[in-house]
């Protein structure tokens, strides 16, 4: 099933308008990570810059174990780099504390992973909810519900995940990271589980979220999906080489 | 969206992790409760058992000083009838008898207004009851030609003062006679038979049996008409008298100075070996009845302290056991919940790590686990209070109404175990819960 698109999806994504001139949401400069461990140390990341305004829709790609997802992770506030500097609309999340920087990561970055990652016990409507938790968003509620019915789950508000297929379950998904209004989206292979339709489907959500002014960070190892992106880096050994 | 609801809804979604964590509170707050009740209910009941034994005790003493006294009463009378026997042992004398004729004759030839007797009787004397105004005079009985002791008795005299006594001597109506053992058995009277004394004709109305004294060789007839045979009329001989069983040392003595205020013009004598067996028998009785009442009240006491040692075992049993089983349970307990606590956790750790991914504080993972284990100890310890409860009212031998019941519930100890079993509960899921806060949310998702 394809999910329906409302027309005024600015009401859902954007706090953010473009404008004549780009806002720059995500700046990563030089960025650097060594994972060590008793068998030796792996260089993740060596040296990786790269910028994303507003409106920004750009895809990574690489070969596995190319830093992609470490990149991911960085740039989300969950992976403190080795050196280099990460900026999210010109704040470094790493030069918080960890609880300022949990809910920096809630009210600034939204993420989307492949295996979904939704709370089994809970229902549609409140695994978007629980990213209300730590913003104690006032409107919560009317805007999950809005989110929900303009990615065509307003039927399925009191399901639990396991009663969802996999396109709903990812479109609850991105509710969830859209629900607190973020300035960045990073998905990981968010449509590595998807049939075509449904992969389409949370594509355009993310198109759309970047057309209305957020940005959007996509890693991913289809091509297909990277085609919808602005832009395409490619990654190999820890670094950006295209 | 909240935290709690998070809780709430996990908690509904793994029932069974649940439930484990809540039997194994209840179990740990049912063993306290079950336990403590026990306790209560034994020293309730021991209370009640010292009680009623107390009360059992105590009517008992009752009973046996009522019996000790009835039986004392008996006895005394017993011992005052059987010492009766042995007569009078106050004799009241004219000032100016001799004694020596008294001794040796045995007879007294003075004599005293027979008011004196009347004098003493208004008296508010204590010392001396049972008076009998005798004339008395050795003669010979021309008839049977025998020497007899005459002796002429109107009876007791009643004392103002005091409740009639039964009489030692019964009286003798005039033209009556009785007959001592010697006499009637030597000369074949009998009762009913006629015969003359000193021209006089009286019927013999009772004979003696033998006494071993003057008494088998005396004839007793009314006073009056021995006063005029005699020509004593209004005259006594002597007033014989019974004295008191009055704890005194001297008593004799006190009988003495009451009669000196009383009566001028006498004297008085004590007929030792009687007087001395009866004082001395009635004191007997009396000591033997307040040995009994109180060998029976030291019985009582003695059933008392056996009763309460008793109880205060079952007490200390009970304490012991409840000493030991409920620390082995809280303990096993807090292992359990703690390794509950533990599976959730790496269970949860996708979850865990998402939620930090979007935002959670790690207080917030925190307060997930430590929420769910408050939840567990506060139903868990309303469900053991209910379950201990019930089994110490079931086991108790106390709760038998359902006022006891109600007297065993200890609102007190609800309250410890709504306080102690959400913390010991928090305190065990502690470090699961502290690593589930800690875990790296990048580590996770990478795992992922």
């Amino acid at each position: 099933m394809t999910p329906r698109v409302a027309c005024a999806a600015e009401q859902f994504f954007g706090n953010f308008k473009l404008s004549d001139r780009p806002l720059m949401l995500l700046s990563v400069k030089d960025v650097q990570k060594t994972y060590s461990s008793a068998g030796g140390s792996v260089r993740a990341l060596a040296g990786v810059s790269l910028e994303l305004a507003a409106g920004d829709f750009v895809a990574v790609q690489g070969p596995s174990g190319s830093g992609k997802t470490t990149l991911l992770l960085v740039v989300g506030g969950l992976l403190a780099p080795d050196g280099g500097e990460v900026a999210i609309a010109g704040e470094n999340p790493y030069k918080l504390a960890s609880d300022a920087r949990a809910q920096f990561r809630a009210t600034s970055i939204g993420f989307v992973f492949q295996q979904f990652h939704l709370v089994p016990y809970l229902s549609v409507l409140d695994n978007v909810l629980a990213a209300s938790i730590p913003t104690h968003l006032v409107d919560a509620r009317q805007r999950a519900s809005e989110l929900l019915a303009h990615f065509g789950l307003e039927h399925r508000l009191h399901h639990v995940p396991g009663q969802l297929s996999v396109g709903e379950r990812q479109r609850t998904a991105l509710a969830r990271a859209l629900l607190n209004r973020p300035k960045l989206i990073l998905a990981d292979e968010p449509t590595g589980n998807l049939d075509r339709d449904n992969a389409e489907a949370v594509l355009g959500y993310l198109t759309e979220f970047a057309n209305e002014g957020g940005a959007v960070l996509l890693v991913t190892h289809d091509d297909q999906a990277a085609g919808r992106a602005k832009t395409t880096i490619r990654m190999a050994d820890g670094r950006v080489v295209e | 969206m909240n935290v709690w609801r998070l809780v709430v809804q996990e908690i509904a979604h793994r029932k069974l992790n649940f439930l484990l964590g809540l039997l194994s509170v209840a179990v740990a707050v049912g063993c306290l409760v079950g336990a403590m009740t026990l306790v209560r209910g034994n020293e309730f009941r021991t209370g009640e058992i010292l009680a009623a034994k107390q009360a059992e005790v105590e009517q008992a003493v009752a009973e046996k000083e009522k019996e000790v006294a009835a039986a004392g009463a008996h006895l005394q009378d017993v011992m005052r009838k059987i010492t009766k026997g042995l007569g009078f042992n106050i004799l009241i004398l004219p000032q100016d008898q001799d004694l020596n004729e008294l001794h040796v004759e045995g007879t007294v030839s003075k004599a005293m207004p027979e008011k004196y007797v009347t004098d003493l009787a208004e008296s508010r004397i204590v010392t001396i009851n049972h008076l009998l105004p005798i004339v008395s005079k050795k003669l010979r009985w021309d008839e049977y030609d025998r020497t007899i002791l005459l002796t002429g008795t109107r009876g007791e005299v009643p004392q103002a003062h005091r409740d009639p006594k039964k009489p030692l001597l019964d009286h003798v109506p005039p033209g009556t006679m009785v007959v001592g053992f010697q006499l009637h058995s030597q000369l074949g009277l009998k009762p009913g038979d006629k015969v003359t004394l000193m021209g006089r004709e009286f019927e013999i109305t009772e004979t003696y049996p033998e006494r071993g004294t003057a008494d088998d060789s005396t004839v007793w007839v009314n006073l009056a008409e021995a006063q005029e045979m005699l020509g004593m009329q209004n005259l006594v001989n002597a007033i014989l008298a019974l004295e008191c069983n009055c704890a005194t040392v001297d008593r004799i003595a006190e009988i003495r100075e009451d009669l000196a205020a009383i009566l001028q013009g006498t004297q008085v004598i004590e007929r030792g070996p009687p007087a001395l067996a009866r004082a001395e028998a009635r004191n007997r009785a009396a000591l033997t009845a307040q040995t009994s009442l109180m060998l029976e009240q030291k019985a009582g006491k003695e059933a008392l302290e056996r009763e309460a040692a008793g109880r205060e075992l079952v007490e200390k049993q009970t304490e012991d056991f409840a000493a030991v089983l409920v620390p082995v349970v809280m303990i096993a307990c807090g292992v359990w919940i703690g390794f509950l606590a533990l599976m959730n956790v790496r269970q949860r750790t996708t979850e865990i790590g998402v939620l930090r991914a979007i935002g959670l504080k790690s207080t917030q993972i925190l307060l997930i686990f430590l929420g769910k284990a408050i939840l567990i100890g506060l139903v868990g310890a309303l469900i053991g209070y209910a379950a201990g409860y019930f089994v110490g009212v079931s086991w108790s031998d106390f709760a038998t109404t359902s006022a006891k019941t109600a007297q065993l519930f200890d609102p007190r100890l609800m309250l410890l175990a709504l306080v102690i079993a959400p913390l010991l509960s928090g305190l065990a899921s502690w470090l699961p819960a502290m690593s589930a806060a800690r875990q790296d949310p990048a580590v996770i998702l990478q795992g992922e």
